[in-house]
């Protein structure tokens, strides 16, 4: 059996997951939980998300192998190209599921959180799509951050309201959302954007993101004649990461998730309940969340999807983690040596590859480019004062 | 607590339980106007991080409680100087539990003088492992039904209810709303055709009119948003006339 199977009935991987929701939420969960199985079973739900992820995401996302880069760090680095995803990252895999679920499921409009802005603008395009409305909840530091994104959304006709309370980032909009949710459960479906939440989420946004994997590991084999040694990826809520990770948790590949030095959940180790689930969380002596601090709002969440804490638990992914100013010189470098401007999370997993690469040499490193870097590159004008 | 709100009821009293955001400043004065003004219990908020079923109002009492220092062991510290005589149980939300350990927690609330625990986010199928060490410390963990609960669910949530079954009110957080929602009597009625514990309808009754139309149905009320905004505007003697002005509603 695949080490990436089905979680447990009550949405367990291990012992992480689960669905701790107000009462309110129960039956919603129970009732997407359902509609996911059923959809997810039937070949016509399967050939229009195929369709529309070929036709309209621009999947396959190709591989692109780094020859100048790779030379100079002494491996062989190929990059999967979520980037060039319509959208600018794989955030599209996923969302385009959900919304065609919803949709399947007779809603009328979907909630959604956003950190970086790149979920929301998925969002909001689905929306656009099929029609559907859309809200948009971000944190107010991040609206201020990433105020291109902002403008994204409401062009496609999103509304995106700012949250204040809290931190005012990622893990604010995720509560704000969930409350609005609470309110708005029999017209609403909550678009959740990463591998975590209440059960079936974390499983079913999986499932969504499992295409990356799939054509990752066809591709590896053409190109290599076998899978890549190493496959790196950043993890915030974890969804590129479990997306690439599918495709080789089976196989001899090293799996690497590389979180922000300011948010490392899995590094610390410490199991705690939010957004729904258990895993680890970044959480004080009393069990108060803490506020996790990246330079990259996409991976700005104290907590992580319960499937890594698990696959961390087990020794089958490690989780290291990098510093702003590591994540600051990989963005530069990917730009300068290959003519690609990264997201600041992928360039997460890059400013690993070039810190561990004394002991990565003449391996095969695969890194998933989750996305492109347009919407930082506002941000990284006043960083780099250029 | 069932104990004494069943009694209550069998002698035709109309049960009412204000919430306090525990740490607020001048909040242990807020519990003994309660009290004082006729409150059948208290529900004393353990302020967390990240309050999802709560509104604006309680947001707000509960980042304040933080800033300004407030934990769960200051909070049931302070708890046991209250010397009131009604039964306390807190509000919280899971994770506060999760990380103290569930026997060290009950043991923790029952060492404060606490009867009884609402945890929100704590749904019926994972409430096992705290329901089991609830009871064995004498806590009784009071749980929520919501509208959206098909009819099956209740007579499961209501056999493992203890203190009272929590009837959320509405689709929605807490928090003051200009009228009772229609799917407070509604759910109200469901549950009380399938337990005999008692039913209490919170989220969302806001004000003394509102709590008299909801035990038209339900034997009691809790209210939290509207008395929690009177403790910021006006400490604990707003507080006190406020629920005052609420029992004799439900008195008339």
């Amino acid at each position: 059996m695949s080490l990436m199977a089905e979680p447990s009935a009550s949405g367990r991987f291990g012992e992480f997951g689960g669905r701790f929701v107000p009462e309110t939420l129960v039956p919603a969960c129970q009732e997407l939980e359902a509609a996911f199985v059923e959809a997810w079973a039937d070949p016509s739900f399967r050939a229009e998300l195929d369709d529309v992820l070929r036709t309209y995401a621009g999947r396959p996302s190709i591989l692109t192998e780094c020859t100048q880069l790779g030379a100079k760090l002494g491996l062989r680095l190929v990059l999967k190209r979520e980037d060039l995803n319509h959208t600018g990252s794989h955030k599209i895999n996923n969302v385009l599921g959900q919304a065609l679920l919803a949709k399947r499921m007779g809603k009328k409009r979907l909630v959604a959180e956003t950190g970086a802005g790149q979920h929301g603008v998925a969002s909001a395009t689905a929306a656009a799509l099929l029609g559907m409305e859309c809200k948009v909840y971000m944190g107010a530091v991040d609206v201020e951050r990433q105020a291109l994104n902002v403008f994204r959304m409401k062009l496609l006709g999103s509304e995106v309201e700012a949250v204040h309370s809290g931190s005012r980032t990622l893990k604010d909009a995720v509560n704000e959302a969930m409350r609005d949710w609470v309110a708005t459960v029999e017209t609403s479906h909550y678009c959740l954007g990463s591998v975590m939440g209440p059960h079936p989420y974390p499983w079913m946004v999986r499932e969504f993101h499992r295409v990356i994997g799939q054509e990752a590991r066809a591709q590896s084999i053409e190109m290599f004649g076998d899978v890549p040694d190493v496959v790196v990826a950043c993890v915030g809520g974890g969804s590129n990461a479990i997306g690439i990770f599918s495709g080789f948790v089976d196989d001899r590949s090293r799996l690497v998730g590389v979180e922000p030095a300011g948010g490392a959940a899995v590094s610390r180790a410490q199991p705690g309940v939010v957004h729904g689930m258990r895993s680890y969380l970044m959480q004080d002596e009393y069990g108060q969340v803490q506020e996790a601090h990246s330079i990259s709002a996409g991976l700005d969440y104290p907590g992580v999807g319960p499937e890594h804490s698990y696959l961390s638990s087990i020794g089958r992914a490690e989780y290291p983690n990098v510093t702003d100013a590591e994540v600051i010189k990989a963005f530069q470098l990917l730009a300068r040596t290959e003519g690609i401007i990264p997201a600041l999370e992928s360039a997460h997993a890059l400013a690993w590859i070039v810190r561990a690469a004394p002991e990565l040499q003449g391996q095969t490193v695969m890194m998933n480019l989750s996305g492109r870097g347009d919407k930082d590159v506002a941000q990284m004008m006043d960083v780099l004062a250029l | 607590m069932e104990t004494e709100f069943r009694a209550k009821r069998a002698a035709g009293h109309k049960l009412l339980v204000p919430y306090i955001t525990g740490g607020y400043p001048g909040w242990q004065n807020a519990v003994r106007a309660c009290a004082a003004a006729g409150a059948d219990a208290i529900e004393i908020g353990i302020p967390f991080s990240d309050p999802v079923m709560d509104g604006p109002v309680i947001q707000q009492a509960s980042q304040a409680a933080l800033e300004g220092g407030a934990t769960p062991v200051s909070i049931l510290h302070e708890a046991r100087s209250l010397d009131v005589s009604i039964p306390l149980a807190v509000m919280l939300y899971y994770n506060t539990v999760h990380h103290a350990g569930h026997e060290r927690f009950a043991a923790q609330l029952r060492d404060a003088g606490m009867v009884a625990a609402i945890v929100p986010d704590l749904p019926l199928e994972e409430s096992g492992p705290w329901c089991a060490a609830a009871d064995a410390a004498g806590i009784e963990t009071v749980m929520l039904a919501a509208p959206t609960a098909p009819d099956e669910r209740l007579p499961r949530i209501a056999a493992r209810a203890r203190g009272f079954v929590y009837s959320v009110g509405l689709l929605g957080v807490t928090g003051e709303r200009s009228a009772l929602a229609d799917t407070a009597a509604a759910l109200a009625k469901r549950l009380k055709a399938v337990t005999e514990v008692p039913v209490l309808i919170g989220v969302g009754v806001s004000n003394a009119a509102q709590a008299k139309e909801a035990v038209q149905v339900a034997d009691g009320v809790v209210m939290g948003a509207s008395v929690v905004r009177r403790l910021i505007e006006g400490g604990a003697d707003a507080v006190g006339e406020y629920v005052a002005d609420v029992r004799r509603a439900l008195d008339e």
